[in-house]
């Protein structure tokens, strides 16, 4: 069963949820501390939160920690390497994935649901949705405003949508470029986005459509 | 050598800066003819170095700036031994 490594950093707090949802969908997952090592995973998450209280930037400064190098060394092995909401901030931060994630276009702090277009299913972690499929899970995130210069070797993966999945202006939260809300690499083994899979990972939850992020990661780690 | 580094990181020409633009309208509220406002990051660093110009335009080069969205200046004054 493939091995996840949940890291953990001061700050961070979406550890347990991230760890429980990995495990629901078939893979086997760790809580890691930031200090400590990731060898024999085979993959790594780096969950939501607050890591080191969003001092300077959002992921700035755990970007910088050392265990970041080996997290850049699972990922040009292929193996997947997955930054949610915080996690997305420490990707662009850590130079894992080109952008920045600025403050929300109109500032304040948004916590709701989404509805999300799956706007390429060829990655690690929606080969088990459909292209153009359309799901919903919530965000909650002050700098989700996802900004980059040049879109090279960038795959975007869900974009803010109405619930039939026409990307529009109004469906945009966060003043996102093109209603980015996640994006991968492009060998499709990196992925950030804003959105909270973990928390839509369960009928109970209010929905589980967040769940095929998982599923489809365990399943490419087991290749 | 001991040296200050005073270090201005900046959101690049035509980004919007939601913080400066709240602001602004508070200024504005009070009666001022406000016409842009901008939230520049200042930060003050004492170190030590051989080379501090090298050091300094590092520093923001790997942290202090985000290359994507910023610019940045800085001033160095010797501070002694």
């Amino acid at each position: 069963m493939p091995r996840f490594a949940v890291i953990v950093f001061p700050g961070t707090n979406c550890d347990f949820e991230t760890v429980s949802a990995i495990k629901k969908a078939g893979g086997n997952a760790e809580r890691v501390w930031y200090k400590q090592s990731l060898k024999d995973f085979d993959g790594a998450v780096l969950p939501g939160g607050f890591s080191y209280a969003d001092y300077l930037r959002a992921g700035a400064i755990s970007a910088r920690a050392e265990i970041m190098e080996e997290v850049k060394a699972l990922a040009s092995d292929g193996k997947p390497v997955l930054g949610i909401c915080n996690g997305f901030q420490i990707l662009t931060e850590a130079g894992l994935l080109p952008g920045a994630l600025r403050p929300n276009r109109i500032p304040r702090f948004l916590c709701r649901w989404v509805y999300l277009k799956v706007s390429d299913a060829q990655t690690a972690f929606t080969q088990f949705y459909k292209d153009g499929e359309v799901i919903r899970m919530p965000i909650a995130h002050a700098e989700g405003n996802y900004y980059t210069e040049s879109l090279d070797g960038i795959r975007i993966t869900f974009q803010y949508s109405d619930e039939r999945g026409n990307v529009t202006e109004k469906a945009n939260p966060n003043g996102s470029l093109l209603n980015i809300a996640g994006i991968s690499n492009e060998k499709g083994n990196v992925l950030g986005m804003m959105p909270h899979p973990e928390r839509a990972s369960d009928k109970w939850l209010g929905s589980e459509d967040g769940l095929k992020v998982f599923r489809s990661m365990v399943e490419w780690a087991r290749r | 050598m001991k040296w200050k580094a005073r270090i201005v990181v900046r959101l690049k020409e035509g980004l919007n800066d939601p913080e400066g633009r709240v602001i602004g309208k508070a200024l504005k509220n009070l009666g001022y003819r406000i016409e842009e406002l901008k939230v520049p990051k200042y930060f003050e660093v004492v170190f030590e170095s051989d080379e501090p110009e090298k050091d300094a335009e590092e520093m923001c080069r790997r942290l202090l700036a985000n290359p994507v969205i910023h610019t940045y200046s800085y001033e160095i004054e010797p501070l002694g031994e």
